[in-house]
């Protein structure tokens, strides 16, 4: 088992800046999950940490040794691909074997690996098939098992979970949630799947356009979201936005002021800003509740989207843009039906024009 | 109800129509192909008076006989002429398929300096038909002491099918994905390794079309046979049957009957192919 730790990591292709200095520490036996949007990057850091691409510019540190140039396998890294990448023409247990039959290893020793990793991961009845005669959650477990029989310092999964349908999804994230208890091992898990990296991860890394922008436990980056992005990307439905000025500045409590001309009350130390400045504040839609009687915003319903246990609702501020609130899902709200809700002072997020949160004063 | 009825029978009529014009027209195409070969293969079983006298008509008692069959077997050496064949024709497309896969490999996976230039006189290979060159290889043949072995005609049927062979592969080396020679990389199998247990298994369907496509010209092939290697020995059999053309008569039983049982090699070769042919490799590796 291994730490692993990047200072100052680039990459580029040709003239392209990918990454622009990735410094991470990972402890050991830590579930890190790599989360952005499509082209952040974070899929090109997975791959230079396997060895796959090479690292431009920095040092990779795996266990106190810098393994920048060392071939996949050296490293001490095993990768589980998001299409599983099985040889199709080995059966399954062949496949499981194949990386430990190259180094060598003797033939009892690598069946009674690939024996236990099968059962381990319940396909120990499926030894003898090809992959093709297997399902995409089968083929998903087979690529896993791939990985393990291999005994890695250092588990890496390219988004493993984005071809299987909702409900496998569902199923084989809490079981490798459990495999990954079990082996206790150093797991770097890259996703674009914001609820895969909540209930995965120890910690979280939250990338946009090739550089960190925050590190942190799945809780604390929802309630403590130190940029904006962060905070429009954690959380579902997203966080609501609305753009204002500074109205009263204060190191407890400051108001906005709405292009309405309504007044919203945030606790947050906004001591270092100017009255008239412009900033954006945020609002989640599950922190709205119609019996609170701070900060009411009046809006129409514009379309109601009912999920069972809550009930999503697309309000129109009427001038003020328009924001999505999370409701108990026993409501007989309708498109049309004018509606106020309150939020807690407490409970709002104030960014300034660069994107960076202000700092919220501590709940007592 | 009718309606809906009377309309899919309508175009069910119409599949049937079309299906058959399809069949019509392949079946057409099948009957011109084989054609030629069966009035090769029906009088070879006939004597010389009955292959002038009705050259359609089906052997008879009166006109069926064996004596091609007979001259070919007692009166030349076929069984060594069609040996050199096989030779000529099982080692070179080995070679092609082999060294056109690991170049198509190559040219494909890596980037180098040359890439482009040696993928652009493959290219090259394929349009400037060999034959233009055959004064340059006799010279070569000649100086390297070549001429009248066999090993002259694996080397020129290999430099005139390793163009076609490595453009056909580098198209299905692209279709491989990208992913299993990365998750064989992560393996720490050697580049030799992934070639010979990833790739090549994979692109075995191709090699079987490649393999069709390279066996076939060499093994009707008349034109470097005689050049290169017309001695008795090295004679294959193309070469072999010319001697019953004479200048002023031509032995047209034992030329039937010969070019009859060259085909058996060449159709048993085809089918063990063709078998592979059919097999899709890659489904099931990736989603």
């Amino acid at each position: 088992m291994a730490n692993l730790q990047l200072k100052n990591v680039q990459k580029r292709f040709g003239n392209v800046d990918v990454l622009h200095g990735i410094d991470l520490d990972i402890k050991d036996g830590e579930f890190v999950v790599l989360i952005g949007e499509s082209g952040c990057g974070k899929s090109t850091l997975l791959r230079l940490l396997s060895g796959l691409e090479e690292i431009s510019e920095g040092d990779l540190i795996i266990d106190d040794q810098r393994v920048n140039t060392a071939p996949p396998a050296k490293r001490g890294v095993a990768m589980v691909f998001q299409s599983y990448a099985l040889y199709p023409h080995m059966n399954v247990y062949k496949n499981m074997a194949f990386g430990l039959k190259i180094a060598g290893q003797d033939k009892a020793f690598v069946k009674s690996k690939v024996t236990d990793a099968a059962k381990k991961l319940k396909i120990d009845h499926l030894l003898e098939r090809l992959p093709r005669e297997l399902s995409g959650g089968q083929r998903q477990r087979v690529a896993i098992g791939r990985a393990i029989v291999r005994e890695p310092k250092v588990f890496l999964f390219d988004e493993p979970l984005s071809n299987l349908d909702a409900s496998l999804r569902v199923q084989t994230r809490v079981e490798l949630g459990k495999l990954h208890q079990e082996l206790k091992a150093t797991v770097i898990y890259v996703t674009h799947d914001q609820t895969e990296a909540m209930t995965l991860g120890d910690k979280i890394v939250v990338m946009n356009k090739g550089r960190i922008e925050q590190v942190g436990a799945p809780l604390e980056l929802y309630h403590h979201p130190k940029t904006q992005f962060v905070a429009g990307f954690i959380g579902s439905p997203k966080m609501n936005f609305l753009s204002g000025k500074i109205h009263l500045q204060g190191t407890e409590s400051t108001q906005v002021m709405l292009e309405s001309g309504r007044i919203i009350v945030a606790s947050v130390d906004s001591s270092h800003l100017h009255q008239g400045q412009t900033v954006t504040i945020g609002l989640r839609p599950e922190h709205f509740s119609r019996q609170c009687v701070d900060n009411i915003l009046v809006g129409q319903v514009s379309l109601v989207e009912h999920l069972g246990e809550v009930s999503y609702l697309y309000m129109d501020l009427n001038g003020e843009g328009e924001l999505v609130t999370k409701v108990d899902g026993d409501n007989d709200h309708r498109a049309g039906d004018e509606l106020s809700f309150g939020i807690d002072p407490r409970k709002v997020y104030v960014f300034d024009e660069q994107g960076a949160a202000l700092d919220r004063v501590k709940l007592q | 109800m009718r309606l809906t009825q009377s309309f899919l029978s309508n175009i069910s009529v119409r599949n049937v129509s079309k299906s058959t014009t399809v069949h019509a027209v392949l079946l057409a195409y099948t009957v011109i192909a084989l054609f030629p070969i069966l009035i090769v293969i029906v009088n070879s079983f006939k004597d010389r008076k009955g292959i002038f006298r009705d050259p359609l008509a089906l052997p008879t008692s009166d006109t069926f006989s064996m004596v091609g069959f007979e001259q070919v077997l007692l009166r030349s050496d076929f069984g060594l002429f069609a040996w050199n064949s096989i030779i000529v024709t099982v080692l070179a497309v080995g070679l092609v398929l082999l060294l056109g896969a690991m170049a198509a490999w190559a040219l494909t996976e890596y980037r180098f300096r040359t890439n482009l230039l040696i993928t652009f006189l493959f290219a090259m290979g394929i349009m400037i038909p060999i034959r233009l060159g055959t004064v340059s290889i006799l010279r070569l043949m000649v100086e390297l002491n070549l001429v009248n072995t066999l090993t002259s005609l694996v080397l020129v049927y290999i430099a005139q099918g390793l163009p076609l062979a490595v453009y056909i592969l580098s198209e299905f080396v692209r279709t491989i994905p990208k992913e299993l020679v990365e998750a064989a990389r992560c393996d720490a199998v050697s580049e030799y390794r992934i070639f010979f247990s990833i790739i090549l298994p994979l692109l075995k369907p191709a090699m079987a079309t490649v393999a069709v496509f390279t066996m076939i010209p060499i093994w009707n092939d008349l034109w470097f046979p005689l050049i290169l290697a017309p001695s008795e020995e090295t004679r294959t059999i193309t070469l072999g049957v010319q001697q019953f053309v004479g200048q002023y008569v031509t032995n047209w039983t034992s030329v039937l009957a010969a070019l009859t049982m060259a085909i058996v090699p060449v159709l048993i070769l085809y089918t063990i192919f063709s078998r592979q042919l059919i097999r899709g490799l890659t489904s099931g590796a990736v989603k």
